[in-house]
Formats: C-alpha cells, sequence, structure tokens
C-alpha cells in the first residue's frame, strides 16, 4: 500500500477505472433513487423531486410499520432455522476425512449451479397442495386406512372421512422453509471456515479436562466459532430481509415480505417515490446493523487493547 | 513407589500391554509397544521426530484407540473408556489454553464440569496458580501472558485436577533455551512435590536425560531400550541408542578369536583388539558387531600411550571451539571420521592441537561399548 501511495500515477491508473464503475453504475442510480424518495408524482411517468417527506410518513402507516415487523420476524426466523440447522452440517464437514470434505462441501455449493428461479419452482412442485410431500402423505395414509379396514376398523374412520393435504404454501411455514432452503449454504460456509480454523486441541483440552461432548459444543466450540457465527448471521440475516422471489413464489401472495411491497410500488401501483423511500429504509436498517457490529466489534478490541 | 535405580514395586499406573496403532492400514505409528509405568515415576519418551511418541500418548489420553492391544490404568482397561472419564490430564503442545476464559476461569473449568462444589473451587483454583507461580494472574486473558506463563496455566489447570497420571507432549519445545532449562528444573520440582506420576515426551535427549528417571528410547513405533539415564547412555543396548543419547564413534568389528574368556575383535581401523574379560559374551555370536566409544572418554596424547590402553595414531582434521569444550575431528588410518571431546580446563585461547598434526588417541578398554544391531 505504501509504496503505491508513492506512484501516485500508477495508484490512480488502477484505481480509477474501478472507481468509475462503481459511481457510473452504482452511486449515480442509487442517488436517482435517493431523489425518487423525495419526489411527488405529476403524471403517470414524470416524477418531481418536491422534497416531501410525505413518501417517509406514509411507510410509518401501520400496515407497513405491520410488514417490516413481519419481514423482519420472517428473516428472523429464518435466520435462526439456519443456524440450528447449519451448525451439525458445518461440524460434520469439518470432521469428515479429507475425501468426504470435499465432496460434502460440493453438496453444500450445488444448489448455486441452478438458477433460483428454477428451484423456487422445484419448492412448489414439492410443497405444494398436489406436491410430493403431499403425495407421499396421501400413500400413507391410504396405506393406514387399507390396514385399518384389514383388522376390521375401517368404518370408525380412524384417519378421518379422506386424506386432506397439508397446507405448505401460501403461509409462514411455505415462506420460512423456502427463505431457509436458499440462505442455508450461505450459513453453512462462513460456520465451516470458522470450524475448520479452529485448533482441535481445544476440544481435545475440554473433553481431557472431564468435560462431555454436550457441554464442549457450548462451552468451548460455540464461544471460539463466535466470530463465524455473527458472520453467519449478517450475510443470512440481510438477503433473507431482501427477499423477493420467495415470499413471491411460496407465499402465493398471502405472505408478503418488504421486497414485494416495493415491488408492487414500481410495477403495478405505478408509486416510485413511495417504492424508493421504502427502499432506503431497508437500506437504512441494513446499514445500521452493520455499523453497529463493527462498533461492537472495534470495541471489543479496544478493550483487549486497553487491558495489556 | 520407585527407588533411586528406577526399579518398582507393585501395581503400576499405566500399564501397556502389546499395543499397536496403525493409520489407514499402511502406517503403523506404534508397533507392539508393552511398558509399566510405576506411581510417582517421572517416565520420558524419547525418539527422533515421526517415531510414534505423540501416537502413544494420545491413546494413553485417549484420544486415540489401538488397533491391538490394551492400556490399563490402575489396573482397569481403558479400552472402552472415553477420554473425558480418564483419571489423567494432558498439557497440550500447543497448551490449548481457552482463548476466551481468564486464567481462573481455564484453571476452574475441569472441576466445574465434573461438579466439584463452587466453595471448593476458587481454593482449589488459587493453590494450583501459586504451584506454577501464577498466584495473581487468575484475571487475565490467555493472549496477555508470555508463552511460558500460558504453558504454566496449561500445567496448573491439569494439575488442579488431581490426576493419577500427567501427559505432557513435547511442553518445552515452545520456548526459549533458556526458559527452557529453567521449565526443566521447574517441572521436576512440581513433579516431587505433586507426587503425581508425569510421562513427558520429547526430542530432545538432554530433556528426558536431566529429568526423567525412567525413559523408553523408540524408533519407528518400537521401543528400542528402556532403562535410567545413565544406564542408557552408559550402556546403550544397541548402535540406535547409543547414537541418539549424546555422541558416539563407532568402528564396525568381527570375532577374531578367543582367548581364555576374553573376547579378541578385529576392528576396522584399530587392529586386533582385546576386550576385558566378560565383556561381549552375549553379542559374540552376532554378525553385525560393532565397538563404540564415546567422544569424552577418548583421551588426546603426542606419544603412544601405555599399552594397556586401546587406541591409534590419527592426523587432526578440525578443530570447534564451544566454550567449556572443545572437539577434535581425527582420521584414523582407515579414514574414519572421530570426534574427541576436551575439557578447556586452562585458561588458554591457543588450541591444544593443531589442525593437521598428528596425535595419539586412546580409551580405557572399560569405556569401550560393545554393540550389536
Ligand atoms: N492421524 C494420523 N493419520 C495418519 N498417520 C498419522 C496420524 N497421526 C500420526 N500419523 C503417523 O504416525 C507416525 C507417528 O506419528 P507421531 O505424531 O506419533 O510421531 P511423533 O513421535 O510424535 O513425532 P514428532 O516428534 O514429530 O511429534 C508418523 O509417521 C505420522 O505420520
Ligand atoms: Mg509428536
Amino acid at each position: 500500500m505504501e509504496s503505491w501511495r508513492r506512484n501516485p500515477l500508477v495508484f490512480a491508473a488502477i484505481a480509477l477505472p474501478p472507481a468509475f464503475w462503481l459511481v457510473l453504475f452504482f452511486l449515480v442510480p442509487l442517488g436517482i433513487v435517493w431523489l425518487y424518495s423525495f419526489g411527488e408524482n405529476i403524471d403517470l411517468v414524470t416524477i418531481e423531486t418536491t422534497w416531501t417527506l410525505e413518501n417517509y410518513r406514509r411507510a410509518g402507516e401501520p400496515e407497513i410499520f405491520t410488514l417490516f415487523v413481519r419481514s423482519l420476524w420472517l428473516a428472523g426466523v429464518a435466520t435462526l432455522v439456519c443456524l440450528v440447522v447449519g451448525f451439525p452440517i458445518a461440524l460434520v464437514i469439518t470432521t469428515s476425512s479429507p475425501k468426504w470434505k470435499s465432496w460434502l462441501l460440493l453438496l453444500i455449493i450445488l444448489p448455486f449451479w441452478t438458477n433460483l428461479l428454477i428451484r423456487t419452482y422445484a419448492l412448489l412442485n414439492i410443497l405444494g397442495s398436489r406436491g410430493r410431500i403431499n403425495e407421499a402423505l396421501g400413500w400413507l395414509w391410504e396405506m393406514g386406512d387399507g390396514f385399518l379396514t384389514i383388522i376390521g376398523l375401517g368404518q370408525l374412520n380412524l384417519l378421518g372421512e379422506r386424506f386432506t393435504p397439508l397446507t405448505l404454501l401460501g403461509n409462514n411455514f411455505g415462506v420460512i422453509f423456502g427463505l431457509v432452503y436458499v440462505a442455508l449454504p450461505f450459513t453453512v460456509l462462513p460456520l465451516y471456515a470458522a470450524l475448520e480454523r479452529m485448533d482441535r486441541s481445544y476440544i481435545e483440552a475440554s473433553l481431557d479436562l472431564g468435560a462431555g461432548q454436550l457441554r464442549t459444543f457450548f462451552s468451548v466450540i460455540i464461544p471460539l466459532a463466535s466470530s463465524g457465527i455473527v458472520s453467519a448471521i449478517i450475510i443470512t440475516f440481510i438477503p433473507t430481509l431482501g427477499s423477493f422471489l420467495t415470499p413471491d413464489l411460496l407465499g402465493r401472495g398471502q405472505v408478503d415480505m418488504i421486497a414485494n411491497v416495493i415491488e408492487r410500488q414500481f410495477k403495478s401501483a405505478n408509486d416510485w417515490p413511495f417504492g424508493a423511500a421504502l427502499s432506503f429504509i431497508l437500506l437504512y436498517a441494513t446499514f445500521f446493523a452493520l455499523a453497529a457490529r463493527s462498533l461492537l466489534a472495534g470495541r471489543r478490541g479496544r478493550e483487549d487493547a486497553e487491558a495489556f | 513407589m520407585t527407588d533411586l535405580q528406577g526399579r518398582r514395586a507393585g501395581q503400576p499406573v499405566i500399564a501397556i500391554d502389546t499395543v499397536t496403532k496403525r493409520f489407514g492400514g499402511s502406517v503403523t505409528a506404534v508397533d507392539r509397544v508393552s511398558l509399566e509405568i510405576a506411581p510417582g515415576e517421572f517416565f520420558a519418551l524419547l525418539g527422533p521426530s515421526g517415531c510414534g511418541k505423540t501416537t502413544l500418548l494420545r491413546m494413553i489420553a485417549g484420544f486415540e484407540s489401538p488397533t491391538d492391544g490394551r492400556i490399563l490404568i490402575d489396573g482397569q482397561d481403558m479400552s472402552h473408556v472415553s477420554p473425558n472419564k480418564r483419571p489423567i490430564n494432558m498439557v497440550f503442545q500447543s497448551y490449548a489454553v481457552f482463548p476466551h476464559m481468564t486464567v481462573a476461569k481455564n484453571v476452574a473449568y475441569g472441576l466445574k464440569v465434573t461438579g466439584v462444589p463452587q466453595s471448593e473451587i476458587a481454593g482449589r483454583v488459587e493453590e494450583a496458580l501459586e504451584l506454577v507461580h501464577l498466584g495473581g494472574y487468575g484475571a487475565r486473558k490467555p493472549d496477555q501472558l508470555s508463552g511460558g506463563q500460558r504453558q504454566r496455566v496449561a500445567l496448573a489447570r491439569a494439575l488442579v485436577k488431581r490426576p493419577k497420571v500427567l501427559l505432557l507432549d513435547e511442553p518445552l519445545s515452545a520456548l526459549d533455551a533458556k526458559l527452557r532449562e529453567a521449565m526443566q528444573l521447574e517441572l521436576v520440582r512440581l513433579q516431587e512435590s505433586v507426587g503425581i506420576t508425569f510421562i513427558i515426551v520429547t526430542h530432545d535427549q538432554s530433556e528426558a536425560l536431566s529429568m526423567a528417571n525412567r525413559i523408553a528410547v523408540m524408533e519407528r513405533g518400537s521401543v528400542r531400550q528402556l532403562a535410567s539415564p545413565a544406564d542408557l547412555y552408559e550402556n546403550p543396548a544397541n548402535r540406535f541408542v547409543a547414537d541418539f543419547i549424546g555422541k558416539v564413534n563407532l568402528f564396525e568389528a568381527r570375532v577374531a578369536s578367543r582367548d581364555n574368556g576374553s573376547l579378541v575383535l578385529h576392528v576396522q581401523g584399530l587392529g586386533e583388539v582385546r576386550l576385558p574379560q566378560g565383556m561381549g559374551a552375549a553379542e559374540a555370536g552376532r554378525a553385525d558387531l560393532a565397538l563404540a566409544v564415546r567422544p569424552e572418554k577418548l583421551r588426546l596424547e603426542r606419544e603412544r600411550p601405555s599399552p594397556e590402553r586401546l587406541g591409534f595414531e590419527g592426523q587432526v582434521q578440525q578443530v570447534a571451539y564451544y566454550g567449556e569444550t572443545s572437539s577434535v575431528f581425527l582420521t584414523d588410518q582407515a579414514g574414519h571420521s572421530i570426534a574427541v571431546s576436551i575439557q578447556n580446563e586452562g585458561r588458554s585461547t591457543q588450541p591444544m592441537v593443531t589442525v593437521g598434526e598428528r596425535v595419539w588417541c586412546s580409551w580405557a578398554p572399560e569405556d569401550t561399548l560393545l554393540l550389536a544391531d
């Protein structure tokens, strides 16, 4: 770094193209949307920036506020499920033999090779009322019913008059299932990286000192993996909060998240200024979460330094 | 209890019964090792890198299970006892002091997880820290300690559990030479004061010689000799041990004749050598004999030595000065290089011999070692 700074020309030559790219394709569009969020529709296609705060005020209205809360809740639950499911997966990968390790990691990354839309449609096929899960349950019902008939309990209708498929779509379950399915690899990878870095002798030391497996897990493995856990939470939570496709398809319009409402503002509702305001609120929320995290990390680092 | 010669009485605290460990079918890390370690012993596993010391220690601790054979602790078979249930504790080579806990929490950990009452813990932690001279360090975090202090935390953490046996895997290898020497004495003092059996793994022969009261020398998975330090040095059982413990000059030899009870050897570079009465009776039948003598048992003279001493005339090739001693390298008639260690007793800056000079090198016959294989 130092030597680059002494060569300003070289530094500029290297730094300029990416900076240009960033400004042109990221900051400028972002700025435009930011201006929209302070604008009003004056006719169908024209937006005038009048510096009104009306769009932000509307975001505080009860139904939009509820929507934000629900989005946070859905993303939070999905993140929690991802952690609970992802940690054992990461642990298994870390402790498996080198040969197995690469195959298991491949298995985790495999979903990235298929388009999200296709994967989501595949989920529809699995979770739908005539989907694979209900098909299997229906088959089990037939078998159970047949068995009861054979042993002479058929007329009691113990299993109900006929098989009623489970509703797995268009509700919180379907959306959370989909969110977890999409985000799980993002949770597993940072957890795996943290566990892989961890010195095995800490675990052995804990066992050696008389702690059981469970005790070792909670008192040694989790604390030592904490930075990986925080990374996993952030990298899972933020994209999940902004999910659009999953709630759109698996929620069947019944379970909206914030991104679905934003999309509607830009499309069917043709209320770009309101959509822009909602987008920026989401952006600020994300930004504050990240800032809080690095502030916390910074303080912890300083405390350690002061203690010397 | 052990007596001064390292002989034992009563039941061993650890019995290793023809233990073999293979990794993946092809690597035999430990090969049919049998050892018995008595209560209160300071026992060392010594050997070059990769000879299976750590693997053997990890099997005692329970982190690896033997492919074959059994390990008994206090007469109990440990085959199906998990590491956290064994009455032994280990000091890891990397120390493995938990970085997210204070020193006191680290030491208390092993007591807390086994349900020692809270009221008892604080006192025992303080006592253990005092024992390793870390009283008052309880509130520190491990990253505020030096390497040597961290190691002492690891020691305190293991000792506070009052184990039957303490295992130490190369505990001093990460320390600098001065600190290492101090810690060697410290460990011996600790072992004597707590009376716990110590098993230490090391590849440093001087460390093993100075600390242990018995040493098992290992090579490629097997124990080549099991003896007290002085015995290992003065009576090595084979070439490997003679060469690994200290320095040694080797002369290939074969039996020339027997002459009323003493063996006459033909030794390369020395000619006919008559061994003292009784020496070499056991080894005489072996084909690959070698005569060995330690460098510090050799004497350099300008005149031919008295006939009862063994010796040869050689040429000085090199002189290396080490302060308290110097090493002189000679070549004999056969062209072998022989090392002679001499004490620098007088305060002279002049070497006692000069390169190129012809000198006589001799030793007392009883200082000769006869080695087979
Ligand atoms: N988990 C393992 N898988 C396969 N081979 C292993 C494993 N652990 C050890 N080995 C092999 O077993 C042999 C003995 O290893 P070990 O670690 O016991 O040696 P060591 O005497 O402790 O050496 P060092 O002084 O270098 O620590 C080596 O050849 C090593 O490569
Ligand atoms: Mg080792």
